[in-house]
């Protein structure tokens, strides 16, 4: 039986200070950036703790080049020794091949999978499916309707996420990356209703993101949304977060997850 | 030195990388004659078997590969579809002839619970005959990473060394004479990984 799994998601954007370098950042919304540190360093930290994957995505919105993304990856994979699941700017399949020549397992795409459907289907078929990963960001409108956003959450769609995932999976998608900007970065909790439609209605395995902020919101991650696996961007990044015991927590609860030792 | 079978199926990285953390001399085979240049072989795999075992005939590697592991008995490891290959036939997409180094079947996963999703990803416990040298400084129930649709069904139980539970018994490790394969990913799967790649460096089969 497969594991339930824990996944940071380490966010990259250009150094405020060094316009050559990327940092990792955490987000609130989408907004509110602040920089924390360097990516290589803290998936090192991640490892030691026993992650079970780690997640890279580009949020850049004026660098989406890929040579400077995958030189990361490559440093990163000298060292790192678990899957690792890369996005931002991914448009192509030569894209694909170049950041899985440099050490990552699995690639994200969302805008470019919204906008030209048929590369989930070209890469599904190139590279296998357990290599797709189609990432969904939502949220309620205005009008208070669940809508699909791209462009790092700038551009609405007509879609509501069900539907983006449904026509994804059927498309060639291996995997769903799921985030409801809303909640990004508050730690006040999962959408869980959401994820809990689409866990239900899809056969491929889902990763629930967007507002982890208490081991207990993992728990309904995984027991109320049917997530198979929960990622988290500042929810791991803080300094003060025991990794170690927010496993055992999760554990307690039940959870059939990864227990190193 | 440790050769990696380069085939053409791309991401030999991950695995190249983690010989090299563990300071053991390794290169990339590209071309079958290499093979004749190495002390232990190791075939990766990631995709579909028939294009794996199209590519390993097509660039001639299956005839280095036989007199290398078969005639001179170099220890041997293929991980995830590099195991698979070593089967005698596969029914992914149709029905295709492995290596045929081991007697056994490729075959789709097929849980009996409808919840369990295939392709199997994750990490998954397993079952592993302590008196293999190369599972030796494992814990009770490690903890491995996979990620596969099929898997192979040995005809011999013998072989299997290994196993984890998806509704019934899949096979996570096989091992005869000099050929080793895991079904899981070592170079994905930290540090109980690492321990079965140097377990790999240091065996010497009879």
């Amino acid at each position: 039986m497969s594991k339930k799994r824990l996944i940071p998601k380490l966010q990259l954007k250009t150094a405020l200070a060094h316009p050559n370098k990327m940092v990792l950042v955490v987000t609130k919304q989408f907004n509110g950036v602040i920089e924390i540190g360097d990516p290589v360093s803290q998936a090192k930290i991640f490892q030691a703790q026993a992650a079970d994957e780690l997640v890279f995505i580009n949020i850049d919105r004026n660098n989406k080049e890929i040579k400077r993304l995958s030189a990361i990856i490559n440093n990163v994979s000298e060292e790192i020794f678990m899957p690792i699941t890369v996005g931002g700017g991914i448009k192509s399949s030569d894209d694909f091949r170049e950041l899985l020549n440099n050490g990552a397992d699995k690639i994200s795409i969302n805008t470019s999978a919204f906008n030209h459907p048929e590369l989930i289907t070209e890469t599904s078929e190139k590279f296998g499916a357990q290599c797709v990963v189609v990432s969904i960001d939502f949220k309620k409108d205005e009008e208070g309707e669940y809508r699909v956003y791209i462009n790092g959450g700038q551009t609405k769609t007509s879609y509501h996420p069900l539907d983006w995932a449904l026509r994804a999976e059927k498309l060639g998608a291996g995997e769903l990356l799921l985030c409801n900007i809303s909640h990004d970065g508050m730690r006040e909790g999962l959408d869980l209703d959401i994820i809990k439609s689409i866990s239900e209605n899809s056969t491929i395995p889902i990763i629930a993101s967007g507002g982890c902020g208490l081991a207990q919101h993992f728990v309904e991650g995984f027991l109320k949304g049917k997530a198979d696996a929960v990622a988290a961007g500042s929810f791991f990044a803080h300094r003060d977060q025991n990794f170690m015991q927010t496993r055992s927590q999760i554990k307690n609860a039940g959870i059939n997850i990864r227990m190193h030792h | 030195m440790i050769g990696i079978v380069d085939y053409g199926m791309g991401n030999l990285l991950s695995v190249y990388n983690a010989f090299d953390y563990l300071g053991s001399p390794v290169t990339i085979c590209k071309h079958p004659e290499d093979l004749a240049h190495v002390d232990r072989i190791i075939i990766p795999g990631v995709g579909a078997f028939k294009d794996c075992i199209d590519k390993i005939n097509k660039t001639g590697f299956s005839e280095a590969l036989n007199q290398e592991v078969l005639k001179n008995a170099k220890p041997t490891m293929g991980i995830c579809l590099g195991m698979q290959v070593m089967g005698t036939r596969s029914f992914e997409g149709g029905e295709f002839m492995g290596l045929g180094w081991f007697d056994a079947d490729i075959v789709r996963l097929t849980p009996a619970d409808s919840n369990l999703r295939v392709p199997n990803i994750g990490w998954n416990t397993i079952k592993y005959n302590k008196e293999v040298p190369l599972f030796k400084g494992l814990p009770e129930d490690p903890d491995f990473y996979l990620v596969h649709s099929y898997y192979m069904k040995a005809n011999d139980p013998k072989d299997v060394i290994a196993i984890y539970d998806y509704t019934y018994d899949v096979t996570a490790s096989v091992l005869k004479d000099n050929i080793f394969a895991t079904q899981f990913h070592p170079e994905k799967s930290q540090d109980f990984g690492l321990q079965i790649l140097q377990n790999f460096i240091n065996w010497n089969p009879r």
